[in-house]
């Protein structure tokens, strides 16, 4: 579907090949830019890092990317159809379907166990329950936190919740992972950890993530890096 | 790194050949820099001399004969002086970084592009020791560890400079 915004600028197309791409992406909050031109691309399978100073934009970029928020004006292609203008509906049933999420803090339901949280997105595409909990108890078992299946969030340490978030974005086996500082929220052993879990899991199952990170040594699991400045993306292998 | 108190650490677990001292240097210290056989037999010799290490037996062979060493008491105190000293902070206050920085502004060249080209290196680095450790033993992990905490402080201060720059443009009279 081609969708292009009224007022968008000429745009660059997007690099061949790519599973999401972005071009000359704009977003303003009020007086303040957040975007300004932004050009990111992805293959799939492929693990960006995405790195900045605060305010840089690189929330913003991934938002835009993940259909969150709506860019004022640009270009956003998932696999080669521009998705940036499709109604709330159809850009919400893509994030469901080919779209997965970590964030820093505060993703996992509270009242429900760790096999149901993760079993929760399932669940809401239309699986059944006890085909979706065994999904989830494999996906549980594979981020070596099985043995917190029927514990609640607030009864496992903030390791084994961020991989238990982990495994409920991986279990409806999602085109693209977003993850917005996956390892804000943890010491250098369980942050590596879940990093070491999160990229093995992704490149085993062919998932594109686009990691954003302040931290560097984060970064280093990725294949490749793009740093935000001024609202404008650039890409390291250019410099390598 | 001192191979000398390195190879007296490795005989206080009991006697050795030089070549097996040399095995058991490489296989836990020696990754990317094996240690030459000239150099344990030169720095066994001086050990010798100042009497921190003493032969113990000697092998006559169709070669050269061989010579097993063992850690005397001087040689153990020698290892414990050495494990007790702090090692000196290193303050890098002349880093070639920096001087390369101030050229760039000195000489209107886009040092942005410097700072940016020595990022992209730090990371493919910091990339390749992440896969390394990944695949490594646990002493894998503590070596590129301590490589990646040095190389993400290098980052960090590549990051504080670019944001600095118009300051230092300044300052240095660019």
């Amino acid at each position: 579907m081609s969708a292009p915004f009224p007022e968008a600028p000429a745009t660059a197309p997007a690099p061949a090949g790519s599973l999401l791409a972005a071009s000359g992406l704009h977003k303003t909050y009020g007086q303040t830019t957040a975007l300004d031109g932004a050009d990111f691309s992805i293959h799939a399978g492929e693990v960006v890092a995405v790195m900045g100073p605060s305010g840089s934009g690189k929330s913003t970029l991934l938002h835009c990317l993940a259909g969150i928020v709506r860019p004022d004006s640009g270009s956003l292609t998932y696999q080669g159809a521009e998705i940036a203008g499709l109604p709330d509906q159809r850009l919400s049933a893509l994030r469901r379907t080919e779209f997965g999420f970590v964030f820093q803090f505060g993703q996992l339901v509270p009242e429900l166990t760790c096999v149901e949280n993760v079993a929760l997105p399932l669940r809401l595409n239309g699986v059944r329950r006890k085909a979706a909990e065994a999904a989830a108890a494999s996906w549980l078992e594979r981020l070596e936190v099985d043995d917190v299946r029927d514990h609640r969030p607030g009864e496992v340490s903030g390791g084994q919740g961020q991989r238990v978030a982990v495994a409920r974005a991986l279990v409806t086996a999602p085109r693209v992972l977003f993850a917005d500082e996956p390892t804000g929220a943890l010491d250098s052993l369980n942050g590596e950890r879940v990093m070491e879990l999160l990229t093995e899991a992704a490149r085993a199952a062919g998932t594109a993530v686009v990691l954003v990170t302040h931290e560097n040594r984060v970064a280093a699991y990725s294949d490749r890096e793009i740093v935000v400045r001024d609202g404008r993306c650039r890409d390291m292998e250019r410099y390598a | 790194m001192s191979i000398g108190h390195t190879l007296l650490g490795l005989l206080e677990s009991g006697p050795r050949h030089g070549y097996d001292l040399k095995r058991a240097f490489d296989d836990k210290f020696g990754h990317d820099r094996p240690l030459h056989y000239g150099q344990v037999y030169a720095t066994m010799s001086r050990l010798l001399k100042n009497g921190l290490v003493e032969v113990d037996g000697v092998e006559a062979g169709a070669g050269p004969e061989r010579k097993r060493y063992a850690i005397t008491e001087a040689g153990i105190t020698d290892v414990a002086t050495w494990l007790a000293t702090p090692e000196k902070p290193e303050p890098y206050l002349q880093s070639t970084l920096y001087t390369k920085v101030v050229l760039a502004l000195l000489t209107g060249r886009d040092a942005g592009d410097l700072l940016d080209t020595q990022r992209a290196e730090h990371l493919r680095l910091m990339r390749a020791l992440t896969a390394r450790k990944r695949q490594g033993d646990l002493a894998d992990q503590l070596i590129c560890d301590h490589a990646l905490f040095h190389l993400e402080a290098d980052l960090r201060w590549l990051e504080l400079t670019a944001a600095r720059l118009g300051a230092l443009g300044k300052a240095v009279g660019a």
